[in-house]
């Protein structure tokens, strides 16, 4: 019998076990989660043969390092980072057999965020409501990876992808996030909707994967006063008192009271997954579809 | 009611007051229900019901216009209970802000009949309606407030879950599991419970 588990050996800054998310719960405050650039956990997935709905390691710029207890295939993407099995240099971006007890290292990015590790198999802890995704904000799916935690895996699937070179597209050194204007651009002055979409932004280092949060100039509101709470979506732009904008990621509150002056269209939010801090963010407003 | 688009795939949808907000959560439900409505998500709130996941938002929101909204629905569901000790740290400042005494603030918290407007905050964190009389948030938030306090802020009540930070005024406490995902449902309390706090012997 063989022993389907992955031992960590070397937790890295902030892992976390990532899937497709808890959607459909946000009525009970709870937040979609699930991997921050879903793209490239569904690339990862790809493969080494598993289902887009496996789990998958999400790491946070000095990558992790595990040990299977049994041969796995794995795949390592999003952040370009070296890769090794025990020692020796393997291919990023690609399927790769890890031998039963080596030793599989993801190392620092050399650009980007973050890393994303498929295991054949898919990550196997238990779900909680439906999704095996750490939601940092609620403390929902298992905590965030320690030294010596252990991972069941699931059964891997039969057929592996075979291919050699995917496109996959480099961390931006600039980040364009296109956007509507909306809900509440009408709580800030013409002039702050005229910052946003002129001025340059920056990654902040307070970005997480609650929100992205920017610095640059503060957007004025016109209406004083407080806002009633009301639903926020993913990617949404909201504008705390201090006027810097923060865009809504996957462990996004479910609900909040600051003004959402815009929303950054879902396709742009992988990019802001990679951003490091202090890269360039570009607002582009566009009209609605 | 006002339907504002958020992004391209929802809506947020404005009324006029909570018991409004309520009433259109409770129609939305029954169109989703009835198959009238697809739609991921239904996040009702304060003044607002959020529809997060529409195929086509400017058609839903044109639709509204013609919709009759009953109001609140009979409150026919069972009220859930939830034993309390009165002994929150803010109880004095509470009672002060109303004019009463400790005792009193008690009284009155265990004497309404609250309802779940919408959830938010954390899971099992219910924003509930009812209370008599209004109380302004701490003017410094706690940095941990710990899990089972009885909490008053505005015109809500709640329950916090877990243990976070949190800016609201604490009278007391319960053993009540708001939230187990173990369970199911996981939360206690969802949009349209209704809620009475029941005051236990003091600790």
């Amino acid at each position: 019998m063989t022993d389907r588990a992955l031992v960590v050996v070397r937790a890295g800054a902030l892992t976390t076990v990532q899937d497709l998310g808890r959607p459909g719960y946000a009525h009970l405050g709870v937040p979609r989660s699930g991997a921050l650039d879903a793209p490239t956990a569904a690339l990862v997935n790809r493969l080494v043969g598993n289902p887009p709905d496996a789990a998958v390691l999400e790491t946070t710029l000095n990558g992790c390092s595990v040990r299977p207890r049994s041969t796995v295939v794995v795949a390592v993407g999003g952040a370009p980072c070296p890769v090794t099995v025990d020692g020796r240099p393997a291919p990023w971006g690609a399927p790769v057999r890890v031998p039963e007890g080596a030793l599989l290292d993801i190392g620092a990015a050399r650009a980007g965020v973050r890393g994303y590790l498929a295991v054949s198999g898919g990550v196997a802890v238990e779900p909680v409501l439906g999704s095996r995704s750490t939601d940092l904000l609620s403390g929902l799916g298992p905590p965030p990876l320690t030294n010596g935690t252990v991972l069941p895996l699931g059964r891997p699937a039969r057929a592996h992808a075979r291919v050699d070179v995917v496109p996959h597209p480099a961390p931006p050194s600039e980040l364009v996030l296109r956007m509507t204007f909306g809900p509440r651009d009408d709580w800030f002055t013409a002039a702050a909707r005229r910052t946003l979409v002129t001025h340059p932004y920056a990654v902040s280092s307070a970005s997480n994967r609650i929100g992205l949060r920017t610095d640059g100039p503060a957007l004025e509101r016109a209406r004083p006063g407080e806002l009633p709470s009301e639903g926020m979506v993913l990617g949404a732009v909201q504008v705390p008192p201090d006027g810097r904008p923060v865009v809504f990621l996957a462990d996004h509150p479910t609900t909040g009271g600051y003004p959402v002056i815009a929303v950054v269209h879902p396709a742009d939010l992988a990019g802001a997954a990679q951003a490091a801090p202090g890269t360039p963010v570009r607002f582009v407003a566009v009209r609605r579809r | 009611m006002r339907a504002l688009p958020v992004g391209d795939r929802a809506l947020l949808i404005e009324v006029g007051s909570g018991e409004e907000a309520e009433a259109l959560h409770a129609e939305l439900l029954r169109r989703r229900a009835a198959g009238d409505l697809v739609v991921a998500e239904i996040v009702p709130a304060a003044r607002t019901v959020l529809l997060d996941g529409l195929d086509a938002p400017s058609r839903l929101a044109a639709r509204l216009a013609s919709w009759e909204v009953p109001p609140v629905p009979a409150r026919a569901k069972a009220v859930v209970e939830i034993p309390v000790r009165y002994d929150g740290p803010d109880l004095a400042d509470v009672a002060a802000h109303w004019g009463v005494d400790a005792a009193e603030v008690a009284a009155i918290h265990a004497a309404a009949e609250f309802r779940v407007a919408f959830c938010g905050f954390a899971p099992g964190f219910g924003y509930l309606t009812g209370l008599p009389r209004e109380v302004p948030r701490r003017s410094t938030p706690r940095t941990a407030v710990p899990a089972g306090s009885v909490a008053l802020a505005g015109p809500y009540t709640g329950v916090y879950p877990r243990s976070s930070p949190g800016g609201w005024q604490l009278i007391g406490t319960t053993d009540t599991v708001l939230w187990d995902h173990a369970r199911v449902p996981a939360a206690l309390l969802a949009p349209g419970t209704r809620v009475r706090f029941t005051p236990v012997g003091a600790a």
